[in-house]
């Protein structure tokens, strides 16, 4: 096998990195209707999609700790999240493999729902105010919906950005989920 | 073999749960000067620069995307005039940015002199960051305390009042907004002088009120409501906001003159578009009127 892991990490921590200079510096801060995008929980699933369950867990652990740092906020509570949504997603690509197109739209749809849920309730749970309302409502819905839009060229950005240290193409994986137990393409090696 | 994998996954998992969980008690847990908020001082004050670097490269990719957002926005009131503004785009961005960055700093001088903030030490500062999610309300500014900024400094737009510093690092600071439920700021309706403190509820960013109004006071919606500055005239119970600071209007009161009237205000800053603001590093007379 080819795989990489040296190659595979920078990646990914370049990604880390880049994500979230991006998302704090210049989408967070561009509205539409109100919502702005999350690329956060985009990332982490879509990294979880690609490179299996372990590598999205850590990943999603990753990037949410250091979107806490970077904002100053609640340490642990986005790398909780964001641990969950890396972790599912992979386990949704090894025991599943969608091959199907929107796969990406639906599965990123989901994260940024899990995700915008999931940080109102620790929120709630941690005894901070939660606006509750038709505008939490609206911006749930809309960032969803939002996300959705852009599901598909972010995933396929990461895709693209971490195909070179994957050990093959994921398309030709396609057959072998059937065959390796429902495991990580990256624990074959 | 196989097996070992899913013992490793599972182990992992459940080491980055616990870290996880840990950490969101330690952080909890702990004082704002605890270990936990130090490392995280640390990492923002490193991380700030490189906030403020693609801020500033990405400022052209993020005003086209902002345009593109407003006109959506604007889209089921403007659409006869959309096709005449695409052919002045290219040639009003540029313009048009210049002018409203000149627009905030010339209002902002004029909340100085009029409110006689100028000697409050106002130090001017760009956002160079938002939060993402609706749960934190809060923009960082490029100015820190190497400028003076302190925790708890008033921050204002050209438009009036629109929160405080909560975190310092040298070069950078974080603003929580107005929006924010946990900030509450003692105002004084301009006509009639009734005195309250402006908080926002639980019905979200947009709700804000003013709580603690006796019923004796009539507030009509429309009213300005401005920042009261310090009420007690006992020392160590000063307020962190000088007096005169624009606020808000009233929108409406819902059971007026009784003891449980609701007084809605909507904030004259658009909390949602602020570029350039105001940090007020210094108390006059413990910002009593």
């Amino acid at each position: 096998m080819n795989l990489d892991y040296r190659s595979l990490g920078w990646r990914l921590a370049l990604i880390c990195v880049v994500t979230v200079v991006f998302q704090v510096a210049a989408v967070s801060q561009v509205k539409v209707l109100g919502v702005n995008a999350d690329l956060v929980p985009l990332v982490a699933a879509s990294v979880g999609l690609i490179v299996g369950s372990l590598p999205g867990a850590i990943f999603g652990f990753a990037i949410g700790l250091l979107l806490d740092f970077a904002l100053v906020e609640t340490v642990g509570v986005a790398s909780l999240i964001l641990l969950a949504i890396g972790y599912a997603a992979g386990r949704l690509r090894e025991l599943r493999d969608p091959q199907g197109a929107i796969v990406p739209l639906l599965v990123g749809a989901a994260a940024t729902a899990v995700a915008q849920v999931g940080f109102s309730v620790l929120t709630f749970l941690l005894g901070q105010k939660v606006p509750l309302g038709w505008s939490l409502l609206w911006e749930l819905l809309g960032t969803v919906a939002f996300n959705a839009v852009i599901a598909i060229p972010v995933y396929l950005t990461i895709r693209r950005c971490l195909l070179a240290a994957l050990p093959e193409d994921p398309r030709r994986r396609r057959r072998r989920a059937y065959t390796t137990g429902g495991l990580s393409p990256l624990s074959k090696s | 073999m196989y097996d070992r994998t899913i013992r490793r996954r599972r182990l992992t998992l459940a080491a980055l749960l616990a870290c996880s969980l840990l950490l969101l008690t330690v952080y909890f847990g702990e004082s704002t000067g605890g270990a936990l908020h130090n490392v995280q001082r640390g990492v923002f004050s490193v991380f700030a620069p490189i906030q403020e670097g693609a801020s500033t490269v990405l400022k052209p990719a993020r005003d086209l995307f902002g345009w593109f957002g407003d006109t959506i926005d604007a889209k089921g009131r403007m659409a006869d005039l959309e096709s005449s503004n695409q052919k002045l785009r290219a040639g009003a961005i540029a313009g048009s940015e210049a002018l409203r960055i000149n627009e905030q700093l010339q209002g902002l001088l004029n909340l100085d002199n009029a409110g006689g903030l100028a000697a409050a030490k106002p130090v001017t500062a760009r956002v160079i960051g938002q939060s993402p999610t609706v749960w934190y309300s809060t923009v960082t500014i490029n100015q820190g305390s190497d400028s003076g900024i302190k925790t708890g400094n008033p921050v204002i737009s050209s438009d009036g009042l629109i929160g405080q510093v909560s975190t310092v690092t040298g070069h950078a600071s974080i603003v929580t907004l107005i929006s924010d439920g946990e900030l509450a700021v003692p105002a004084r309706v301009s006509a009639g002088g009734a005195e309250g403190i402006a908080q926002t509820g639980a019905g979200g960013p947009d709700d804000l009120r003013l709580k603690f109004i006796a019923r004796r006071y009539r507030v009509e919606p429309g009213a300005a409501v401005v920042t009261a500055g310090t009420l007690s005239a006992t020392p160590g119970l000063e307020s962190l906001y000088p007096p005169g600071i624009p606020i808000g209007s009233v929108t409406r009161v819902v059971d007026a003159g009784t003891d449980a009237q609701k007084i809605y205000l909507r904030t004259y800053a658009d909390l949602q578009k602020l570029e350039i603001v105001q940090v007020l590093t210094a108390s006059i007379n413990g910002n009593r009127r």
